[in-house]
């Protein structure tokens, strides 16, 4: 096998050291260690990173390979930095069985940029109204231990309470898209000010606090956990901080871009801003950059919605939904919580990687940077300032918010299992 | 001047006084024995309509062909939602056929906006009415049957509205009408006051330049124009409000309630009433409501709008006008 040493990297944004990957693990880590015949990988002011692992991506195969396949998405998260990626459910057909739970899992498997852990439906078809064989996706080859419907709230109580208990068998989590229904019909952006104004459907603030308010509630009668999606409110942020005091066993995940972006971008018109759940007020992201940092939302999850460019290319309310986000997360991640002070590195491998593998139960990532790991890892330099030009994707999709943005950081290496899957910004 | 009129947001003062100005002197033409002058002899309009309007689609027409355009009228009622792309299409054919302005309606807040600022067409983007969002002729031709009302038809020429209080009444949520009042009244210098049940108030108006008020009758007496809005039957079932009597008991305009308005003020609707529901058919009848006027005018401001955004060589107004930047 072969061996790699990465040369005076700052593990986790500390001193610079030493990091030799032998075969499929960390061998060895110091300072001036021998490269003895391996390949060295000068590091110099950069900062190593276990490999990010990503609990909320969109790959679209089965069904929509004109937005993303499984190849071209890890290839996109490979990019970014990503050793692992949990793939929601609502693919054509959906995820709500065994086979294509294990085919999307094989996929990931072969192509080998990056390992693809599918998350299955809680229900069938999407629909809410029947739950889906949950432990015969668990059984399968594929192992899944998430649980969603995401795109789609399940708001049928009796079913959620269900889905909680049942997954409890195996160690299971249901990850909420939590979205009431009735009040986000016709929801075309946050409702507030700027809703009133431009004269769009508002999906208010309250329709994700309540559901959240419920599900935790739940899960506390339950005794089961739950996992909140791409949270994007203050008050959303107040209620998980009200739940994890009382104990109840609830993990929530914020977006890179609802770390970033406000409702105010909708004034464009442009519909790359269209997003579930939608943009939020400036209050709302620094309630959530805030949270991020002091641990009440676990994790960055990017939300990858890969949408092809007819899809965007048109009036707001006809467009879809999401924006793609693999490739530029860490350099969100950066500008939002690093040079704001807000969170380290050390932090930010906390929440990109350590606890997103530790909630879908990803083994072998989100591992400490020493001897005897599996070798997942990304290199990232954080001195690198540049415009996001999304004809370098090597997402299938286009749909970024970014474009012509200025932000920080770029991935130069990523190894997955001392594999390199990306050198020097490029992918192998 | 823009180059497009997408929002009654987007005019300052002096470009709605102008548009005013211009068209006193659009609805001479009407008067004369020939309707018809040649200042856009040679450009081509299009009327863009995915949503259905016979009357906002007619008056353009009507406008543009007094103005000696070639007119073409697009009907997509139906198939934008739907099929997103069909917006995108549509505009780049009628910008290869050398299209010079369109005319568009469209049931997506913004769909104009993003025909304008997408670098998908070259031609003036004129916004009918999209969605939720903006109508800003109906505001203009609004402002131009108060003007002429309330200040006075020759009098008025470089007035603005200043002092006059205007209520507007009913399903402010949903009207784009409401929006684009709301931002021209305000540039004109009047004060707003929109009434409407609470449901049908959209969450965020409190940073609108107007009052709100939930109290239709003690609001009648301070009121120089009362504008009712259409409200559709179909808003009952959604909840805004019980039933349609009794949102015609605290949010019609009965003769009772007109009686409580001062002597010299009106009544406007921008049509299609319904009759019994917002508006009683003695209120509608009587010679304060303006609505049939109000159709009149929106022909002379759709022909100002549309010299003023194409440039016409020929004089339109005879007195000084303001600098005009294309």
């Amino acid at each position: 096998m072969s061996k790699i040493l990465i040369r005076g990297a700052k593990v986790l944004g500390g001193e610079p050291q030493d990091v030799l990957i032998d075969g499929e693990t960390i061998a060895a880590v110091g300072t001036d260690l021998d490269a003895g015949g391996a390949e060295v990988v000068e590091a110099d002011g950069k900062v190593l990173l276990p490999g990010l692992v990503d609990l909320h991506t969109h790959l679209r195969e089965p069904g929509r390979e004109d937005s993303e396949t499984v190849l071209t998405g890890t290839r996109a998260a490979a990019s970014g930095g990503y050793t692992a990626v949990f793939a929601m459910a609502n693919t054509f057909p959906v995820a709500d069985t065994a086979g294509v739970v294990e085919q999307v899992y094989r996929l990931g498997r072969d192509h080998g940029y990056c390992d693809v852990q599918p998350i299955g439906a809680v229900t069938v078809g999407l629909e809410g109204k029947k739950l889906a064989e949950l432990g015969a996706m668990h059984e399968s080859a594929a192992g899944v231990t998430v649980f969603s419907d995401d795109g789609k709230c399940v708001d049928d109580a009796v079913i959620m309470r269900r889905a909680l208990e049942y997954v409890k068998a195996f160690g299971g989590v249901v990850a909420q898209h939590a979205q009431e229904p009735r009040l986000t019909e016709g929801a075309q952006m946050n409702e507030g000010v700027v809703s009133a104004e431009l004269g769009l459907g508002g999906w208010p603030a309250v329709a994700e606090e309540s559901v959240i308010a419920r599900d935790v509630l739940l899960a506390e009668h339950v005794g089961s956990r739950v996992h909140i999606c791409h949270l994007s409110t203050a008050g959303s942020v107040e209620i998980v901080r009200w739940a994890k005091s009382r104990g109840i066993d609830v993990t929530a995940e914020v977006t890179p871009h609802h770390l970033l972006l406000t409702e105010e971008m909708v004034r464009t018109y442009n519909p790359v801003y269209k997003v579930n759940p939608p943009l939020r007020t400036e209050r709302d992201v620094h309630a959530l950059r805030e949270a991020l940092a002091d641990g009440t939302i676990d994790i960055v999850a990017t939300d990858h919605a890969p949408h092809p460019h007819e899809d965007k290319d048109c009036e707001w309310a006809a467009a879809a939904m999401g924006m793609v986000g693999l490739e530029t997360a860490l350099s969100v991640v950066q500008a939002t919580m690093v040079e704001t002070g807000l969170l380290d590195w050390a932090g930010v491998a906390d929440r990109m990687s350590a606890k997103p593998a530790r909630i879908g139960g990803a083994r072998g990532h989100g591992r400490p940077v020493s001897v005897g790991e599996p070798a997942n890892l990304t290199l990232v330099d954080t001195a690198y300032r540049g415009q996001v030009d999304p004809a370098g994707f090597a997402s299938r999709s286009r749909n970024t918010p970014y474009e012509g943005r200025e932000l920080p950081g770029r991935v130069t290496h990523t190894w997955l299992r001392g594999k390199a899957t990306l050198v020097d910004g490029k992918l192998t | 001047m823009q180059r497009h009129l997408i929002s009654a947001a987007d005019l300052t003062r002096d470009d709605a006084v102008l548009i005013l100005d211009t068209a006193e002197e659009m609805a001479r033409v009407a008067d004369r024995p020939i309707k018809k002058l040649p200042t856009l002899r040679g450009r081509t309009i299009v009327n863009l309509f995915f949503e259905d309007s016979t009357r906002t689609r007619i008056s353009f027409e009507a406008a543009e062909k007094r103005l000696s355009a070639d007119v073409i009228n697009f009907t997509a009622k139906g198939s934008s939602v739907s099929k997103g792309e069909s917006l995108k299409d549509t505009a780049q054919t009628l910008e290869a056929m050398g299209v010079d302005a369109v005319v568009i309606r469209h049931g997506a807040s913004g769909a104009p906006y993003r025909l304008a600022n997408s670098g998908w067409i070259d031609a003036a983007v004129i916004n009918a009415g999209d969605g939720t969002h903006q109508h800003p002729t109906q505001a203009l031709l609004d402002a131009f049957t108060m003007r002429r009302r309330l200040v006075g038809r020759d009098a008025g020429l470089g007035q603005d509205l200043s002092g006059k209080r205007i209520t507007l009444v009913g399903d402010v949520l949903h009207s784009r009408v409401a929006r684009s009042n709301v931002d021209l009244l305000h540039t004109l210098g009047a004060e707003v006051t929109l009434v409407a049940p609470p449901t049908l108030v959209p969450v965020g108006v409190g940073t609108w330049p107007c009052e709100v008020s939930y109290d239709l009758d003690s609001t009648l007496p301070k009121s120089d124009a009362v504008m009712m809005l259409r409200v559709q039957r179909e808003r009952m079932n959604a909840a805004f409000f019980p039933t349609e009597r009794e949102y015609s008991r605290r949010y019609g305009l009965d003769g009772d309630r007109m009686a409580r308005m001062p002597e010299h003020a009106i009544v406007m609707h921008p049509g299609p009433m319904v009759r019994g529901m917002e508006i009683t058919a003695e209120v509608a009848d009587s010679d304060r409501c303006t609505v049939v006027e109000q159709v009149a005018n929106g022909v002379s401001i759709r022909m100002a709008v549309l010299y003023l955004l194409l440039g016409g060589n020929e004089p339109a107004v005879t007195h000084a006008r303001t600098t005009e930047e294309k």
